[in-house]
């Protein structure tokens, strides 16, 4: 039977066709709304936004449905259209100590001024299936806290840090903050360069190469410092104004790790960072993070790269989800030129390979 | 969710996935400090979390026995509050917070302050049971080292650490060795407790459930830390005693207080802190 290479345009929009009835599933069974995305995937939608670096509700939960709860997918329909948006001011640093904490856990110590706040988390929860929500049971209403709120929590680092415990993070320079979206990443990578591409990397990506820093690959045993998730304030000081504007709010994870002390002919003994900050409530991403973070400063404290988070360029060229699933999903492309060419340089070979064993045999 | 609220097996896993587990944990016994290899199951909380403890307490539970739980020591911390609660739930035995009073106690890094006796068995959960981990990232090369006794990386670590900072700077998970032969990790316990797990009347079962391993140290087993002649073995040690209770022999936790960096120090053992504050004496059993 012939196989015609030819009339893909009919087919990709039938393919089309039948994606879209195939996303709406049974059309007995009420559609989705992007409210209950939006409402009720609150986990998905702050990871989308996280990886999509776009922080938008609205737009996460409709590439989630899009996408038909494909996070990748949906993490690319939102950088698609992020690339499209003008780029109005950019913020002044977001003050974390500042934010409206909804969860704030330190693993250092036992207790912390302003306490520890478990918030909503599924930490000690019984991973067992709820059948009272399969059978749609509302839940009980939450207690009401008594703390306040919008009181801020001095971060638990910070108490370190006092003692001289702690290394200084850097000092703010004047230097432009690095974009990777804006410029080619260059290798060695600058810090904030690094937080970038982890911060926009794959959670699964980062989660593992985390992981591996704690099983003994690069074995660097840290303490989380510190979680906090809560709302912080958006503020951009346009320069024909001179003053802060405050623009808005958005919610954030963040994470300080603590880690053991390096020291040096110049510094003397301390414990190190390592940092995560991502969008909304991603505690494993964050967490992640700053494991990978505080790995990647290998070379910059002078201990030995010796295992694959450690690695820069390893790390940083493939954390990016898009890009990963755009170069393996194009195997599916058609390959029929350079096949051709390893076919015709194969029989060639085999060719050659079967004259010299005639010629050994006779 | 207990046998009365249906469907789940006295102490969560099914009978034959004790068994397998209590078959590892009989040559645990009988091979003191050697790792064995189990077919550690998917629990209801996440790996890292005690789920080595966990199996290997309900391996080892019956109706009969009085639970207790401590995470760092303390009884009322979440963790142990949650593992405390699953097994109350799942297996319906009695629960205490009292070290004397309990039969098997099941701990993250810490060991007791109260001295533990024959009667009692300690399960430790244990995120890294290998103890070489640290000097050698492989699995298939680490079992190789234990096979042969060949600790020789773990001396030269310990060497370099002396030589870098002037003493060993390993301040928990100190590794010891057991009954003379293996090498092994005693969970992330501070050094502080070391000595505790050495010649101790009580069994001591250790469960990794991530890296599926269990081992054990038997009643009155010499356990020993890696040390030099003239680089002793130590322990951690504060210039004041628990601002709670005054017990000058626990060990410490360090509690901030306020935002000016003011500092509490009291007993990481909730329950022999609040016996001695309730002016209990010490048990001391044979």
């Amino acid at each position: 039977m012939y196989v015609p290479v030819k009339g893909g345009e009919k087919a990709i929009d039938n393919a089309h066709c039948w994606l879209a009835d195939n996303r709406r599933g049974d059309r007995d069974v009420p559609e989705l709304g992007l409210d209950q995305v939006r409402e009720q995937l609150g986990r998905a939608v702050d990871r989308v936004m996280a990886e999509g670096s776009l922080y938008d509700r609205e737009l996460a939960a409709l590439a989630i449905k899009q996408a038909q709860g494909d996070m990748i997918e949906a993490v690319f329909l939102l950088r698609a259209y992020r690339t499209t948006l003008p780029r109005l001011a950019a913020s002044v640093p977001l003050d974390t100590a500042a934010m409206r904490v909804h969860r704030r856990v330190s693993a250092i110590y036992k207790d912390v001024p302003g306490g520890q706040l478990l918030g909503p988390t599924y930490d000690y929860t019984h991973r067992l299936l709820d059948f009272r929500l399969a059978a749609g049971e509302p839940p009980p209403p939450a207690p009401e806290a008594d703390a306040d709120p919008d009181a801020p929590l001095p971060g638990v680092s910070e108490l370190l840090r006092s003692e001289g415990l702690v290394e200084d993070e850097a000092p703010a320079d004047d230097e432009p903050v690095g974009d990777l979206t804006e410029e080619p990443l260059a290798f060695p990578a600058s810090r904030d360069c690094r937080l970038q591409a982890l911060a926009r990397g794959d959670e699964g990506f980062l989660l593992a190469m985390g992981y591996s820093t704690q099983r003994g690959y690069g074995n660097n045993h840290p303490f989380a410092g510190e979680i906090r998730t809560g709302s912080v304030s958006i503020v951009i000081e346009p320069a024909e104004l001179g003053f802060p504007l405050d623009i808005g709010e958005l919610t954030v994870t963040e994470c300080q790790m603590v880690n053991q002390f390096a020291g040096s002919a110049e510094a003397p003994p301390q414990f190190t960072r390592g940092y995560g900050l991502v969008f909304g409530h991603g505690e494993r991403k964050a967490m992640a993070m700053a494991l990978v973070d505080r790995a990647l400063r290998a070379d910059e404290l002078g201990e030995p790269v010796s295992a694959p988070a450690q690695e820069q360029e390893f790390v940083l060229q493939h954390a990016d989800n898009v890009q990963a699933t755009g170069f393996v999903e194009h195997l599916k492309l058609p390959h029929y030129v350079d096949f051709q060419a390893e076919l015709d340089t194969l029989r060639r070979l085999r060719a050659a390979y079967a004259d010299a064993g005639d010629e050994e045999a006779s | 969710m207990s046998a009365a609220d249906g469907g789940y097996n006295f102490a969560y896993l099914d009978e034959q996935t004790k068994r397998m587990v209590r078959r590892a944990l009989l040559k645990a016994v009988a091979v003191p400090g050697c790792q064995i290899p189990f077919a550690s199951r998917e629990m209801p909380l996440p790996y890292g979390w005690g789920t080595g403890g966990i199996q290997v307490t309900a391996a080892v539970i019956g109706r009969e026995d009085c639970l207790k739980v401590i995470d760092q020591g303390a009884d009322d911390t979440t963790n142990a509050v949650s593992i405390r609660r699953f097994f109350a739930r799942t297996a319906g035995v009695a629960t205490t917070e009292r070290t004397d009073e309990a039969s098997i106690i099941q701990t993250r890094h810490r060991i007791p302050e109260t001295p533990l006796t024959a009667a009692q068995t300690l399960v430790y959960q244990v995120p890294i049971p290998e103890p070489l981990r640290r000097v050698e990232p492989s699995e298939r090369e680490t079992r190789r080292m234990h096979a042969l006794a060949d600790y020789g990386a773990m001396r030269v670590l310990l060497y370099e650490q002396i030589a870098r900072r002037g003493r060993v700077t390993q301040s928990y998970n100190y590794p010891v060795m057991v009954n003379g032969r293996h090498l092994m990790s005693p969970s992330p316990i501070p050094r502080f407790d070391n000595p505790k797990l050495h010649r101790s009347p009580a069994l001591q079962l250790f469960g990794a459930g991530r890296e599926r391993r269990v081992y054990a140290v038997p009643p009155y087993t010499d356990v020993v830390p890696l040390d030099f002649e003239d680089y002793p073995f130590t322990v951690e040690s504060w210039e004041r005693p628990c601002e709670l209770c005054g017990a000058a022999d626990s060990y410490l936790d360090e509690i901030v207080t306020d935002d000016a960096g003011t500092r509490l120090f009291a007993c990481s053992d909730t329950d022999y802190c609040a016996r001695r504050r309730a002016g209990e004496p010490r048990e001391v059993q044979a």
